[in-house]
């Protein structure tokens, strides 16, 4: 990359989410608006906006099948992703993965950063020096784990009750219907909200960041937001194998455009949420 | 409108009887009594006060069958012509006393006997008609079948009668018309749809809170019945008509749940949806849990590709879940779930279609289920709630600190920075 290249760009970049990442990223955000979008008007049936919701997605036929296909996809997300870290751990032996600074797995470290953000929030200390994922990056990647697996599971065994019918007693049924239903308000509820706020909409950040869009971060960013990366890496002589190029003119944006969607689509829904449990 | 229907109350307080002021002449001794002929000499005039077309009544059972005019307007038979203004009131009674009798007890003689002057209540000719009274069977007749709710709908579907009459069930023509009923009459012409006195009788129409009234609760099963005897003997086996034999206030009959004048074809979605709403109308826990369902969520929708209470229980033959002839029973239930489910299994059915997540005793797994989610929702969303609560008050401060730190003399950005820092404490 040129200086000038570098300087009309705003510095030097660095790449955090590859292709992949940012892909996967994609069908799940287009995935989960879809199912978010054809589940909801069940769960909230008695609101007034739920019969028109189902219309719009063309009655609650068409709009189970669309949320079935959705669901498709999302487990097919899913499964990519799985494959990849078996992948990763068993062809690669990428062991750091499981464990360490750019490992997902909560460990101890995570829980001193949370409790130091929370000392900063009051204003009782300084702001502590995250590395490659922080613990609320950790908490919606683990949260959404979680319910996929619930999720996925619940709504494979409503999908085809005949076939779990062989494994499981009826009560079974009764349970992933409600667990199906309540862990997708929970993720509906976080993503929308606190995922949204911690990620996009907060100060720092607003009106979103365009990171997963262009799975690029600044040389500054690095070191503001994870000093302890930027330090780990420069010792580790790492960072320079991680300078990328510019993301393509058009990713920019096409990333803000979907952003500014699925924020507007997802705070909508929010609000329509609120509203039936008020009523 | 409003003059027309005075006039109407008028002529039924003074019969028909009332003729224009030329009785002038003096009265002579002949007691014969008028021939049709004298009278049609001035009311045959279609320009008279009072005309009488004679090719009408003519045609008229009684002009057909030889009643004369005095055979009715008594009180001028033998009087001189012309005879006095007014005329006695007719007396249908006269001959046709038992209608006469059967209407004397019907909610319309009711109604005026209560308000003689006043009453919009009808009397024979309101339905009958007067010089034009044709037998039933006549097509053209008021009181023919297919022209039955017309004729009944000149007061029932008429706005200022009804308000006048205190009708409290309102234009209740224009819903029958609507009706199942309505349309096989209206539209298909069928004879065996039954009219309005099919229901409410023709010359005792009772009201609903009397016994003997064919629409009263207990014996509308029988009024339906003569029509929809099946049905009827089905629904006198099953658990409703049982309650109802023995005495039962709230056990439903065909009416609460089909309505009397609305009822709809039954596959049609909105009666679906209609019924279900009236089943819970009693079965209020029933109605709640089944909403919790995936058959509820889709019917509270407004969509009915899914089990409403009918596809599960039964229509008319509903029996308790112990008795083994219930489609929900142990022995029966299988084969009910395949109905939509094709290849249901007794492990399938075993699926709690009206569980209740708040009954431990009921679902207990459910419940400590429900528990937990419940749990797990509160502690997410209070633990985050806070926690960006109090990110997003910091980081404003923060960056409100930041922007007064930068441009500012290094001096005075000192000073800013420690004011900064100050306010955050």
């Amino acid at each position: 990359m040129s200086s000038a290249q570098a300087a009309l760009e705003g510095g030097v970049q660095y790449l955090r989410f590859d292709r992949y990442h940012r892909v996967l990223h994609g069908l799940l955000m287009l995935s989960f608006l879809g199912l978010a979008l054809t589940g909801l008007p069940l769960l909230f049936n008695e609101a007034p906006w739920a019969a028109v919701l189902a219309r719009v997605f063309g009655g609650f036929h068409t709009a189970g099948i669309l949320h079935r296909t959705f669901a498709a996809l999302l487990i097919t997300v899913f499964s990519a992703h799985v494959f990849r870290l078996l992948y990763r751990l068993f062809v690669n032996k990428e062991l750091f993965i499981l464990w360490g600074p750019a490992s997902m797995t909560p460990q101890p470290r995570d829980l001193v950063e949370m409790l130091r953000h929370m000392r900063w929030f009051l204003g009782l200390g300084p702001r502590p020096r995250f590395d490659h994922f922080t613990y609320w990056e950790k908490f919606d990647y683990w949260a959404v784990f979680w319910g996929m697996g619930i999720i996925g599971f619940s709504g494979l065994v409503l999908w085809f009750p005949l076939f779990f019918s062989r494994f499981v007693p009826g009560w079974f049924f009764n349970i992933a219907m409600l667990v199906h239903g309540e862990e997708a308000l929970l993720a509906v509820g976080f993503i929308f909200t606190i995922h949204f706020f911690n990620s996009h909409l907060r100060p720092e950040k607003f009106p979103m960041d365009t990171v997963i869009f262009t799975g690029r971060v600044t040389d500054e960013e690095l070191r503001e937001e994870r000093p302890d990366e930027f330090e780990r890496l420069t010792a580790e002589r790492a960072l320079g194998s991680l300078r990328v190029d510019p993301a393509k003119p058009w990713v920019l944006p096409l990333g803000r455009t979907i952003g500014t969607v699925a924020v507007a689509v997802g705070l909508t829904l929010v609000v329509l949420i609120v509203y039936a449990f008020l009523s | 409108m409003k003059t027309a229907h005075c006039c109407l109350a008028a002529l039924v307080l003074c019969g028909l009887s009332s003729v224009p002021a030329f009785a002038r002449t003096p009265q002579t001794t002949a007691p014969k009594a008028h021939a049709n002929d004298e009278c049609l000499a001035c009311h045959g005039d279609p320009s008279a006060d009072r005309p009488v077309s004679p090719t009408v009544f003519g045609g008229s059972i009684h002009g057909q069958a030889g009643v004369t005019c005095v055979d009715c307007h008594r009180d001028v038979a033998t009087a001189e012509l012309p005879h006095a203004e007014k005329l006695a009131t007719v007396t249908c009674a006269t001959c046709h006393d038992q209608p006469a009798a059967q209407y004397d007890r019907s909610v319309h003689a009711e109604a005026r006997r209560a308000a003689p002057a006043t009453s919009v209540a009808a009397s024979c000719k309101d339905c009958h008609g007067a010089h034009d009274i044709r037998p039933a069977s006549d097509p053209e007749s008021r009181t023919y079948h297919l022209n039955l709710a017309a004729t009944c709908g000149r007061c029932h579907g008429n706005a200022d009668i009804i308000r006048r009459g205190g009708i409290k069930i309102g234009n209740v023509v224009q819903q029958f018309q609507d009706s199942i009923h309505g349309i096989a009459l209206r539209k298909a012409g069928l004879m065996v749809a039954p009219a309005c006195t099919d229901c409410h009788g023709s010359h005792e129409v009772l009201r609903k809170t009397n016994a003997g009234s064919r629409i009263f609760r207990t014996n509308v099963p029988a009024t339906c019945g003569k029509c929809h005897e099946g049905v009827q003997h089905r629904y006198e086996d099953g658990i409703h008509g049982t309650a109802m034999r023995s005495g039962n206030t709230f056990a439903p009959v065909c009416s609460t749940c089909h309505t009397a004048h609305q009822i709809q074809r039954v596959d049609v979605d909105s009666w679906k949806l209609q019924v279900l709403r009236e089943c819970g109308s009693c079965h209020t826990e029933s109605i709640k849990t089944y909403r919790d369902t995936f058959h509820g969520q889709v019917t509270s929708l407004g969509f009915v590709r899914t089990a409403a209470c009918a596809d599960c229980h039964g229509a008319h033959d509903i029996f308790p879940k112990r008795d083994p002839r219930s489609t929900v029973s142990q022995a029966r239930i299988v084969s009910t779930c395949s109905k939509c489910h094709a290849g249901a299994t007794p492990a399938f059915a075993r699926y709690d279609p009206h569980a209740d997540k708040h009954n431990r005793a009921r679902n207990p797994t459910l419940y400590y289920a429900a528990r937990f989610m419940t749990l797990l929702l509160v502690f997410v969303f209070a633990f985050f709630g806070v926690h960006t609560t109090m990110w997003f008050a910091r980081s404003v401060r923060a960056r409100h600190a930041a922007e007064r730190a930068r441009p500012p003399a290094p001096e005075e950005g000192t000073d800013t920075t420690d004011e900064a820092e100050k306010k955050d404490e």
